[in-house]
C-alpha cells in the first residue's frame, strides 16, 4: 500500500443498547474521513471483517452484568493500547444498575415466568469474539458445566474492573465529544471534555433557566454538562443523563426540588435513572429512598 | 481503506456438519447461530442463540412514574427510541384517557418517520446490500462505490435532522413524552427541513433500480403476516392489528391471541400466535397487508422495484425498506407542508388506576407495551414485546428451509448467505434481550 497503516481501533458491547456505537455511525459528515486515517479492526455493528489484536484505541460500550463480561473486559483492557468507557452504561453502570438497589433473584421472578431456570447459565465460548478466543477464555467450556454464576447481582462500570484511559459521558454520548476524544488520541494531546455542571452550558448558550423562571424540575445544576443544554432548550428540566459533574452539591438541590413541589419519592427516582450507580447521584438517591 | 480478511469469522463446517456462526455481525447486539444436519444430511435443527445480557426492564419499571416511560425505554434500544416512546405513550394516554390527535399526532408520526428513514438507510445500504454486493461492510463499499455510500448518507442523516429536531438528538429523543411534546417547533423550523426531504425523495427513488438490480436468492416462505392497521394510513401508529390469515384484534386483546414460549436451550422467549405458531412482523407484513395505503410515490417505488402483493420473499425486504424510505419521505413531506402549530404542545396528563396497551411499527415490526398503574400514575406492572422477539421463530425456520441449498454453496457462502437470511429481519438483539429467558440445569 505505500501508506502508512492507520491506528487500529475496535468497539465492543457489554449491557447496553447499542446507541452510543450507534453514535459513531451517526457522524455520516465524518465517517469516511475517519475512515481513512484509522482502521476499525473489530465492530460487529458495523463490518463482519476482523483484525487480530493488539487494538490501539478500544471503545467500550456498556456495563458489567454477567461474570463472562467481567473477564471479557479483562482481556479488552489486556489487547488494547487505549480504552474509552462511551456512555452511561459503561462510566457508571447505567439504567440496568436499578438492580443494584433490588435483589437481583426478584427482578428475576418479577421478569421471567420461572425464575427457577433463569440465572446460573452463563455463557459459552460463542460469546467471545475470535479475535480474543484465541488468547484464550478463562471461562470458555466450563461455565455451562461448573454453573458459574452467570447473571451478577450489579451492573458496574468499566472503571470498576479495569484501568480505563478515557471516560465519555452521557446516555446517549454526544458524538462531537467521542469525535473530540478520537481526534486528541490519534493526535497525541489530552481531550478537551469540560466536567463542569450543565447550569453553565445554558448559560452559554443564552437559555433561561428553566428552574428559576418557570419552576420546573431541573437536574442541570448537579449533571455534567456535554448534551448542550438539550432538555432546558426545549423546556424540560435536565434528568441528569450526563452523570454527575465534578462536586456536586446534591443536598442544595434535592432540597430545592422539594420547595418547588416534588416528593421524596420523585427526588430518588430522578437521582436513580441512568446514571444510578454513580457515586454522587447514588448517595442522593439513597437518602431520599428512606 | 480495504479491510483485509473478508470473513475472519471462526466459522466452520465441521465434521459433524454444523454451520455455526459465532458472532454475528451488522445486527444490533449479540447473537449466533447454529444448523444442525442429521447423519443422513437432512437439516435438524436451526438455533439462533441469543446472548446479549438481560436487563430486566420490566422488573424496575415497577414503581417509576408513568411519566417517565418515554425515556426509560427508550433506552431498550438505541436503533428505535421512537418506536418505544410512542408504544409507551401510547398505552399511558389510553389509560388515563388522553387521545393525541391532529397535529400532535402529525408530529408523532413527523418524528416516528424521521426514525424509520435513518433506521432503514442505515440497515439497506450499509448493513444488508453489502451483504448482496459481497463487501464486508460499507466501508469497504465505500472504497469502489464512494457515491452510492455518500449519497446513504446523506440520507441516513436528514432521517436524523428530523429526529434532531422534533426530539432533541438522533438517540433517546428528549422531547417527546406521554401526551405530545414539550415543545413544539415553528412552521419555519419544519419548512426547514424540506430541502433535504425533497433531495432524499429523489435520492431514494434514484437508488431504486440499483437496489432492484441486487442479486436475490430465489426464496418463498408462506408466513402469516402481522402488522398494525389504520383505516386510511399506511401503520405506523396504530389502530388494530391484522393478520394475513384473519386476526383482526384491538390493541387490549393481545394476550388472548398471542403467547410466549420458552425454548428449550434457545435461552429466548419466543412470541408465537395461540394455535398456530410462528410469524412475521416488519416491513414484509406492513406492505402486504396494508399496500393500497401506501403514498402514491411509495406505490409507484414498488411498481418500479418489481414488487407485488403478496411478496413472500424475505430478502426482498430490502426492497420493501427502500418503498417504506419513499414512503417515509414523501409523508414527511406532506406532513411539513401541512403544519400548522398546535395550540398547546402536550395534553394534560392525570393519573388514573387502570391498565393499558400501545403498540406501534418500530422499522422492524410492531412493539407491543402492556402497563397496570395505579392512581397515583405509579408503574404496578409492565409487559413489553419488541418485533425481533416475535420475529426469532421465523429467523430459525427460515434458515432450516435454506439449509439445504446452504449445504451445497462453500463454505464461506454459506456462513454469508445464513447471515444475510438473519439481516433480512434487520434484527435488534438488544431489544428482544430484556426478555431473555435463561436455562440451568439443577
Amino acid at each position: 500500500m505505500g501508506k502508512k497503516l492507520g491506528p487500529k481501533i475496535a468497539v465492543w458491547k457489554f449491557a447496553s443498547c447499542d446507541g452510543c456505537q450507534l453514535s459513531l455511525l451517526d457522524c455520516e459528515d465524518e465517517l469516511l474521513s475517519l475512515a481513512a486515517v484509522i482502521r476499525i479492526a473489530y465492530f460487529p455493528e458495523a463490518t463482519s471483517a476482523e483484525l487480530a489484536p493488539p487494538y490501539d484505541i478500544s471503545l467500550v460500550e456498556g456495563s458489567i452484568t454477567t461474570a463472562h463480561d467481567s473477564a471479557r473486559i479483562q482481556q479488552v483492557r489486556e489487547s488494547s493500547q487505549l480504552l474509552v468507557a462511551m456512555g452511561a452504561c459503561a462510566t457508571a453502570g447505567g439504567i440496568q444498575a436499578l438492580r443494584n438497589f433490588s435483589h437481583v433473584e426478584e427482578f428475576a421472578a418479577k421478569v421471567y415466568a420461572h425464575p427457577e431456570y433463569l440465572e446460573h447459565r452463563s455463557i459459552d465460548l460463542a460469546h467471545s469474539p475470535p479475535a480474543l478466543r484465541a488468547a484464550g477464555d478463562p471461562l470458555c467450556g466450563q461455565d455451562r458445566l461448573s454453573g458459574a454464576p452467570g447473571i451478577l447481582n450489579r451492573a458496574t462500570a468499566i472503571a470498576e474492573h479495569v484501568p480505563v484511559d478515557y471516560e465519555l459521558r452521557g446516555c446517549p454520548i454526544n458524538k462531537r465529544q467521542l469525535l473530540e476524544v478520537l481526534n486528541a488520541l490519534l493526535n497525541g494531546r489530552r481531550p478537551e471534555i469540560p466536567t463542569h455542571s450543565l447550569c453553565l452550558e445554558c448559560k452559554l448558550q443564552g437559555v433561561s433557566c428553566v428552574m428559576v423562571s418557570h419552576g420546573i424540575p431541573c437536574l442541570g445544576p448537579v449533571t455534567q454538562a456535554g448534551c448542550g443544554a438539550l432538555c432546558p432548550a426545549y423546556q424540560r428540566g435536565c434528568y441528569g443523563c450526563f452523570g454527575p459533574s465534578e462536586s456536586p452539591n446534591t443536598a442544595a438541590l434535592s432540597e430545592a426540588l422539594l420547595q418547588i413541589g416534588w416528593q421524596r419519592a420523585d427526588v430518588m427516582r430522578a437521582f436513580r435513572s441512568f446514571n444510578a450507580a454513580a457515586a454522587a447521584f447514588r448517595q442522593a438517591g439513597e437518602a431520599y429512598a428512606r | 481503506m480495504p479491510l483485509p480478511q473478508p470473513f475472519a469469522k471462526p466459522v466452520k463446517l465441521m465434521p459433524d456438519k454444523t454451520i455455526s456462526v459465532n458472532y454475528l455481525a451488522r445486527v444490533e447486539g449479540e447473537g449466533s447461530l447454529t444448523i444442525r444436519f442429521s447423519d443422513d444430511g437432512r437439516p435438524c435443527e436451526a438455533q439462533l442463540a441469543i446472548f446479549e445480557p438481560p436487563r430486566f426492564f420490566e422488573a424496575f419499571l415497577r414503581g417509576r412514574s408513568q411519566l417517565e416511560l418515554p425515556d426509560i425505554t427508550a433506552r431498550i434500544c438505541g436503533i428505535c427510541p421512537v418506536a418505544y416512546q410512542m408504544s409507551s405513550s401510547q398505552a399511558i394516554e389510553a389509560i388515563v384517557g388522553s387521545e393525541v390527535t391532529g397535529m400532535l399526532r402529525e408530529l408523532r408520526r413527523l418524528l416516528y418517520y424521521g426514525e424509520w428513514i435513518e433506521s432503514h438507510v442505515l440497515h439497506i445500504f450499509m448493513l444488508h446490500a453489502p451483504d448482496f454486493l459481497g463487501y464486508p461492510d460499507a466501508l469497504a463499499l465505500a472504497k469502489d462505490h464512494p457515491a452510492l455510500v455518500k449519497r446513504a448518507l446523506r440520507l441516513k442523516k436528514i432521517g436524523n435532522a428530523i429526529m434532531i429536531l422534533l426530539g432533541g438528538r438522533e438517540i433517546h429523543p428528549i422531547n417527546p413524552r406521554v401526551g405530545g411534546f414539550w415543545q413544539v417547533p415553528t412552521k419555519g423550523e419544519l419548512q426547514k427541513l424540506l430541502p433535504d426531504l425533497h433531495w432524499g425523495l429523489a435520492a431514494m427513488q434514484e437508488s431504486l433500480s440499483l437496489l432492484a438490480e441486487l442479486p436475490y436468492p430465489n426464496f418463498e416462505r408462506d408466513y402469516e403476516f402481522v402488522s398494525l392497521r389504520h383505516p386510511t394510513e399506511y401503520p405506523l401508529l396504530g389502530e388494530r392489528i391484522v393478520s394475513s390469515q384473519g386476526l383482526d384484534l384491538a390493541l387490549t386483546e393481545w394476550d388472548e391471541f398471542f403467547v410466549e414460549e420458552q425454548v428449550e436451550r434457545s435461552n429466548a422467549l419466543h412470541s408465537l400466535i395461540k394455535g398456530r405458531g410462528s410469524y412475521l412482523v416488519g416491513p414484509l407484513s406492513r406492505f402486504n397487508l396494508n399496500f393500497n395505503r401506501l403514498a402514491p410515490a411509495a406505490q409507484e417505488a414498488a411498481r418500479l422495484v418489481g414488487l407485488s402483493v403478496p411478496c413472500r420473499n424475505p430478502f426482498k425486504s430490502l426492497l420493501v425498506r427502500a418503498v417504506e424510505t419513499v414512503q417515509a419521505l414523501a409523508e414527511a413531506i406532506a406532513i411539513v407542508e401541512r403544519y400548522e402549530p398546535p395550540a398547546e404542545p402536550q395534553l394534560t396528563v392525570s393519573a388514573r388506576a387502570g391498565t393499558g396497551a400501545g403498540c406501534t411499527e418500530a422499522p422492524r415490526g410492531i412493539l407491543y407495551h402492556h402497563y397496570a398503574v395505579d392512581d397515583a400514575g405509579i408503574i404496578q406492572e409492565a409487559k413489553i414485546v419488541p418485533p425481533t422477539a416475535q420475529n426469532l421463530r421465523t429467523m430459525e425456520a427460515d434458515l432450516l428451509e435454506l439449509a439445504p441449498q446452504l449445504a451445497e454453496l462453500p463454505h464461506h457462502e454459506a456462513v454469508r448467505r445464513a447471515e444475510q437470511a438473519i439481516r433480512n429481519f434487520d434484527p435488534c438483539i438488544s431489544c428482544a434481550t430484556h426478555l431473555l429467558q435463561l436455562r440451568f440445569e439443577r
